[in-house]
C-alpha cells in the first residue's frame, strides 16, 4: 500500500478497502472452486437444439455436389444448412476484422482442411454428429499451396477465386492473386545507407511457426431468436461482446438494440475468442430458421484446426552495427502466412499489427520493415495469442537477431544489450518506426536481473562445461538465454486504432447505491484475468469504499457500456483508466456534497483514504459511505441527486511494459532432452494493482511461452492435412515439464495512465519465447550454429546436435 | 436407440436414470443430472477437465459410458464442500494460493488432487506434479496449483502450511 499512513487507524482504514497494490483474494474463485462457474456449455434452454458441422477432408477442392437427403432423414434432424441456403440471405460469407471476407459455409470451393461445408441442426449432439456423417459431398481435389514462399509463384494455383481479379485489397495494391497486402514502415533509403556504411552486418531468416492459443474451453455459442419480438439473444465465448453485437447486427440486419450478446464465464481465451466464426453465424441462422435456441460447441480438433491460429511469420532480419557493438540500422522483411482468408484480429489500419515495435528496446537510429501477407490452403486466423497484435513475433525476431549479432561481434549478449538499450533520459522515446515509448528504466532492470541470477558465475560455469565437453568429459551442453523486451499494449488511441471503424476506447460505468455499495460495469471481458477482483481494487482506492462491497459486471451488452473487449493486454491500460476516470467523477461530486454537509467551501476539504475532511480540522469529516447516503437525500441546491458516472476513455498513447528474462537450459547432446534449470522473469508493468494476480499472469504466460518455444506447432503436410489437431499431437505442457518460475519486478509508472498501470498479461509470452529460444541457441553457439528454428522439441534439438557432428 | 436403466450414487445421492448405451458419462452428468462442474476440454482423455472420483479412483468421465457407471459411487466437484457450505481444504487452498484463473480446469484439478491426497497424504512437489500430469491447465503454469495442494495437504494433516522457500 503506497498511501501514507500517519497513524495505525489510517492504515487499518486503508487495509479494509482492499485497494490498489494489495494481494486481494479473487472474488471469482468462490464459484469456480465449487464447480459453479457459468460457462456457455453449461447453459440449457427449453427446446434447445444442437448444431454440428460437416467439414472438408481436403485442403483445396472444388465442391461438385452436396447431398443432404440421408442426413435430413435421420430422426431428430430438423434441418441441414449449406451455402445454398445462406446465399439468398447474403450470409454465406462474413466480413473479417481485417477487411476481407471469410466463407461461413463453403460455396464452390473449400480452401483448407476441416473447412465448414454444411451445418446440421438436431435434437441432441449425438444425432447431429450421426447426421454429419451422412452428408455426401463430392469433391474434385485441386493442387494446394502450403509453403507461403511458393504462394506468389507465377504458376501457383489460384486460391481465392472470389477475389482473383481484384488488384486492390483492403490495404492497397495486391501483387499477385494470392497476395493480400504489403505494409511498410520506416525510412528505406536511410536504412539502406546505414547498411552500406556498417562495419558488421548479419542476416537471418527467423521463422515463428504457426501455433494455436488452445484455451481449455473451446469456442461455443447459444443463439436464441424470438420470432414474436424479433430479438436475438446470443451467449458465447466472446472476448469482445460489443463488437460481436455490432458485427451480428451489420450482417444479419437485425437492429442492434434487438440483439443481446452475453459472454458468461469464459474458460480462457488468449486471443482465440476475439473473432467471429462460422459456428456463431450458423447457430444464429439455425435459431431463426427453427424458432428454437441452438447450441454450437466446437470440439478440440475443430478448435485446433479451424478457429484462430497465431503467428506463421517468416522474418528475414538484418542488423547493421559498428565494430564496437553499437547498432546502426535494422531491416526486416516478413512473409506472413494468413491462410485461406485474412481473418487477422488487428486494429483495422494495421494489417501487420504493431509489428513495427520490432526495434524492441534498442536505440536504432534507422529502420525499415516490410510485411507481405499471402493466402495459403490453411485455416484462417492470425490472432494475437496472448499478444498485442504481432508484438510477440517482433520481440522474438529482434531478440534472436540481437544474439546473432552479439555472436558475430564476439560480445556477450547481455553486454551487447546494455550497450544498445534506450537510456532512461531518452524517454519519452520516439522509435525509428514511429512509436512513442512512454517510460522506461531499462538498464536498471537488466542489471537487477543479471545480478539476481549471478550472470557472471553462470557464464563461468558454462565456459568450464564447454571445455569439459570438448575434452569428452561430459555430454551435456549448457545454454543461457538473455532477453530484454518492450511490449506495446493498450490499443488504443482513436487517432490510429479502430476496429471496423469503431475507435478502440473502452468504458466503465460506476453506480454508488445509497448504502455505499457499488456496481461497476465495463466494456471488457475477463477470461481468467480476475477483473471482478482487480477493477474493484482500483475503485476502492479511488473512492474509499471497500472492494468487498463493489460488484463488477462485464459481458452483457444490454447493461455494460460499449467497449472493445479484452485482448492485447488492453483491459488495464484502457478500461482500468476508464474505471479510475469514472471514479474520479464520482469523487468530485461527493466532494461537493461533503462541502455542503460540512458547510465549508469545496477547496477547504482534503481527501483522506475513505473520507473528505476539513483541512486543518481532521475531526470534521464525511466518509464516502455517509456521502453515498447523502447523495440520495441531501445534495447541494441545484445539484441532481444520485451518485454515478460513466467514462469512455480514449487513451492518449499506448503503454510500454518491459522486462528482462534469463533462462538456463541443460541439453543432453545425445538425446536432445532439454531441461530448463532456471527461469527468472523481471517485469515492469508500471503501477501494480494486485501482485498476486500479476504473478499468476506471469506464471501462466511463461508456461504458454514454454509450450510455444519447446514444442507447439500447427503443422501441415504437403497435401495440406493438418497433422497436429488433437491434444495427442499438439504440445500443451503438463505440470511435469513445466519449469519452476522465479518472478521479480521494477516499477516505472506510465506517465499518461491515470493510475500509472501498463498491463501485464502478455508480457511473459512476449519475453518468454525468445528467452527459451536464446538459451537453446546459446548452447550450440560455440559450435558455430547461429539460428535454430523453433520449436525446440527434443527431436529437433537432437537433429541439430546430429548435424553439428556431435554424434560422430 | 434403446435405453438402459442405470442406478448409481452421485455425491451421496442415489440416482436412477435411463441412458443410451453410447452416452458418455460426462454428458450424462452434465446434461441429465445437471452437474455442470465437471467440464469438457477435449473428449479425448487428454485434458482432465472432466475428472471425477469414481469408486475411489480418479476417472476422466469423457472416457467412460454412463452405462459403465451402473452401480458406481461417484463424487464430483459439487460434492466436495460440506453440507453446511464449508469449503473443502482443497477448494480453500486453490483460492488462498491463487491456484486458478479461468477456473475451467479447476473442478477436474481439485478432484484429481483429492484422490492424490487420499493415496499420498503428504506428497512432495515432484509427486504432486507427477500426480496431476493428466490434468492440463492453460492459465496458471501449475506453480500455484502445486502450492494449493500443499496447502490442503497441510491443512488436512493438521499442520500449519509453510510456503516452500523460493
Ligand atoms: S474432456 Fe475428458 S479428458 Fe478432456
Ligand atoms: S485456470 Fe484456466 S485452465 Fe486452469
Amino acid at each position: 500500500m503506497n498511501v501514507a499512513t500517519p497513524n495505525p487507524t489510517s492504515a487499518e482504514r486503508a487495509e479494509k478497502l482492499q485497494g490498489l497494490g494489495c494481494k486481494r483474494k479473487r472474488v471469482e474463485d468462490v464459484r469456480f472452486t465449487q464447480g459453479k462457474g457459468n460457462y456457455v456449455d453449461d447453459l440449457k434452454l427449453p427446446r434447445m437444439l444442437y448444431g454440428d458441422f460437416v467439414r472438408s477432408p481436403h485442403a483445396h477442392a472444388r465442391i461438385k455436389s452436396i447431398d443432404t437427403s440421408k442426413a435430413k432423414a435421420v430422426p431428430g434432424v430438423l434441418a441441414v444448412l449449406t451455402a445454398a441456403d445462406l446465399k439468398p440471405l447474403g450470409l454465406h460469407y462474413m466480413p473479417t476484422l481485417a477487411g476481407d471476407v471469410a466463407a461461413v459455409l463453403a460455396e464452390e470451393k473449400v480452401l483448407f482442411q476441416n473447412q465448414e461445408v454444411a451445418f446440421i441442426i438436431a435434437e441432441d449432439r449425438y444425432i447431429a454428429a450421426d447426421a454429419a456423417e451422412l452428408v455426401e459431398v463430392e469433391y474434385e481435389a485441386l493442387p494446394v499451396v502450403i509453403d507461403p514462399f511458393k504462394a506468389m509463384a507465377p504458376d501457383a494455383p489460384v486460391l481465392r477465386e472470389d477475389i482473383k481479379d481484384k488488384t486492390d485489397g483492403a490495404h492497397g495494391k495486391r501483387k499477385h492473386y494470392n497476395h493480400i497486402f504489403e505494409w511498410q514502415m520506416g525510412d528505406r533509403e536511410a536504412t539502406d545507407l546505414a547498411f552500406r556504411k556498417a562495419d558488421v552486418t548479419i542476416k537471418e531468416l527467423i521463422s515463428y511457426q504457426r501455433v494455436h492459443p488452445c484455451p481449455l474451453e473451446t469456442c461455443q455459442a447459444v443463439a436464441s431468436f424470438d420470432k414474436i419480438t424479433s430479438e436475438l439473444t446470443l451467449w458465447g465465448t466472446f472476448q469482445a461482446p460489443h463488437v460481436i453485437r455490432t458485427v451480428a447486427s451489420l450482417i444479419s440486419k437485425i437492429p442492434e438494440h434487438k440483439i443481446h450478446v452475453i459472454a458468461p464465464d469464459i474458460g480462457g481465451g488468449f486471443g482465440n475468442k476475439v473473432g467471429a466464426y462460422p459456428g456463431y453465424i450458423c447457430a444464429i441462422v439455425a435459431s431463426i430458421v427453427t424458432g428454437r435456441p441452438v447450441k454450437w460447441v466446437e470440439d478440440r480438433i475443430e478448435n485446433l484446426s479451424t478457429t484462430a491460429f497465431a503467428r506463421d511469420y517468416h522474418m528475414t532480419t538484418e542488423i547493421a552495427c559498428t565494430k564496437d557493438g553499437k547498432v546502426t540500422g535494422l531491416r526486416v522483411h516478413t512473409l506472413a502466412d494468413h491462410g485461406a482468408f485474412d481473418a487477422c484480429a488487428d486494429p483495422s489500419k494495421w494489417p501487420a499489427g504493431f509489428f513495427n515495435i520490432v526495434t524492441g528496446s534498442y536505440d536504432f537510429p534507422v529502420a525499415h520493415v516490410a510485411v507481405d501477407g499471402v493466402y495459403t490452403n490453411k485455416a484462417p486466423g492470425g490472432v494475437a495469442y496472448r499478444c498485442s497484435f504481432r508484438v510477440t513475433e517482433a520481440a522474438y525476431c529482434i531478440e534472436r537477431a540481437m544474439d546473432i549479432m552479439a555472436q558475430k561481434l564476439g560480445m556477450d549478449p547481455a553486454e551487447f544489450r546494455m550497450k544498445n538499450l534506450i537510456r532512461r533520459e531518452q524517454f519519452p522515446y520516439v522509435s525509428a518506426l514511429g512509436w512513442e515509448y512512454d517510460s522506461g528504466d531499462y538498464h536498471t532492470a537488466l542489471q537487477k536481473a543479471l545480478d539476481t541470477v549471478g550472470y557472471r558465475q553462470l557464464r563461468a560455469e558454462q565456459k568450464a562445461k564447454r571445455e569439459a565437453f570438448k575434452r569428452g568429459e561430459t555430454r551435456e551442453l549448457m545454454g543461457i538465454g538473455v532477453i530484454f523486451f518492450t511490449e506495446i499494449v493498450g490499443a488504443g488511441p482513436s487517432r490510429n486504432c479502430d476496429i471496423l471503424g469503431i475507435a478502440m476506447f473502452d468504458s466503465a460505468e460506476i453506480r454508488i447505491h445509497p448504502t455505499g455499495s457499488v456496481i461497476a460495469r465495463l466494456g471488457t471481458k475477463s477470461q481468467g484475468q480476475g477483473h471482478e477482483t482487480t477493477y474493484a481494487q482500483i475503485i476502492a482506492t479511488e473512492i474509499g469504499l471497500a472492494a468487498d462491497n463493489i460488484a463488477i459486471e462485464e459481458g452483457n451488452t444490454d447493461t455494460a457500456p460499449y467497449g472493445l473487449g479484452t485482448y492485447g493486454s488492453r483491459s488495464t491500460p484502457v478500461s482500468g483508466a476508464a474505471t479510475a476516470m469514472a471514479a474520479r467523477k464520482i469523487k468530485a461530486k461527493a466532494q461537493m456534497i461533503a462541502a455542503h454537509l460540512l458547510e465549508v467551501h469545496d477547496d477547504d476539504l482534503e481527501w483522506d483514504i475513505d473520507r473528505f475532511r476539513v483541512r486543518g480540522n481532521p475531526e470534521r469529516f464525511k466518509t464516502m459511505t455517509e456521502l453515498a447516503w447523502a447523495a440520495y437525500n441531501n445534495v447541494p441546491p441545484g445539484m441532481e441527486p444520485g451518485l454515478e458516472a460513466v467514462s469512455y476513455y480514449d487513451p492518449p498513447n499506448m503503454t510500454y511494459p518491459f522486462g528482462a528474462y534469463i533462462c538456463v537450459a541443460d541439453i543432453d547432446a545425445d538425446t536432445g532432452v532439454t531441461k530448463i534449470r532456471r527461469f527468472y522473469a523481471l517485469d515492469d508493468c508500471g503501477t501494480r494493482i494486485n501482485p498476486m494476480i500479476i504473478e499468476g499472469q506471469i506464471h501462466g504466460g511463461l508456461t504458454e511461452a514454454f509450450g510455444i518455444a519447446m514444442g507447439q506447432e500447427i503443422h501441415y503436410d504437403a497435401e495440406g492435412n493438418v497433422t497436429t489437431a488433437s491434444l495427442m499431437d499438439y504440445f500443451l505442457p503438463t505440470a511435469v515439464e513445466t519449469p519452476r518460475w522465479e518472478t521479480d519486478w521494477t516499477t516505472t509508472p506510465s506517465p499518461h495512465h491515470p493510475i500509472g498501470a501498463k498491463g501485464v498479461g502478455e508480457s511473459p509470452n512476449v519475453g518468454g519465447v525468445p528467452c527459451f529460444a536464446n538459451a537453446v541457441n546459446d548452447a550450440f553457439a560455440f559450435l558455430g550454429s547461429t539460428h535454430i528454428q523453433m520449436p525446440h522439441d527434443n527431436w529437433r534439438t537432437w537433429t541439430v546436435a546430429n548435424k553439428l557432428g556431435l554424434h560422430a | 436407440m434403446a435405453k438402459s436403466q442405470i442406478t448409481l450414487t452421485v455425491n451421496g445421492k442415489k440416482e436412477e436414470a435411463l441412458v443410451e448405451p453410447r452416452t458418455l458419462l460426462i454428458h450424462f452428468l452434465r446434461e441429465q443430472l445437471n452437474l455442470t462442474g465437471p467440464h469438457i476440454g477435449c473428449e479425448t482423455t487428454h485434458c482432465g477437465a472432466c475428472t471425477i472420483d469414481l469408486n475411489g479412483m480418479s476417472v476422466k468421465s469423457c472416457t467412460m459410458f454412463a452405462v459403465q457407471a451402473n452401480g458406481a459411487d461417484i463424487v464430483t466437484i459439487e460434492g466436495m464442500a460440506a453440507a453446511d457450505g464449508t469449503l473443502h481444504a482443497l477448494q480453500e487452498g486453490f483460492r488462498e494460493m491463487h491456484g486458478l484463473q479461468c477456473g475451467f480446469c479447476t473442478p477436474g484439478m481439485i478432484m484429481r488432487a483429492h484422490r492424490l491426497l487420499q493415496e499420498n497424504p503428504s506428497p512432495t512437489e515432484e509427486e504432486i506434479r507427477f500426480g496431476i500430469a493428466g490434468n492440463l491447465c492453460r492459465c496458471t503454469g501449475y506453480q500455484n496449483i502445486v502450492k494449493a495442494i500443499q496447502y490442503a495437504a497441510a491443512k488436512l494433516g493438521g499442520v500449519p502450511y509453510r510456503e516452500a522457500a523460493e
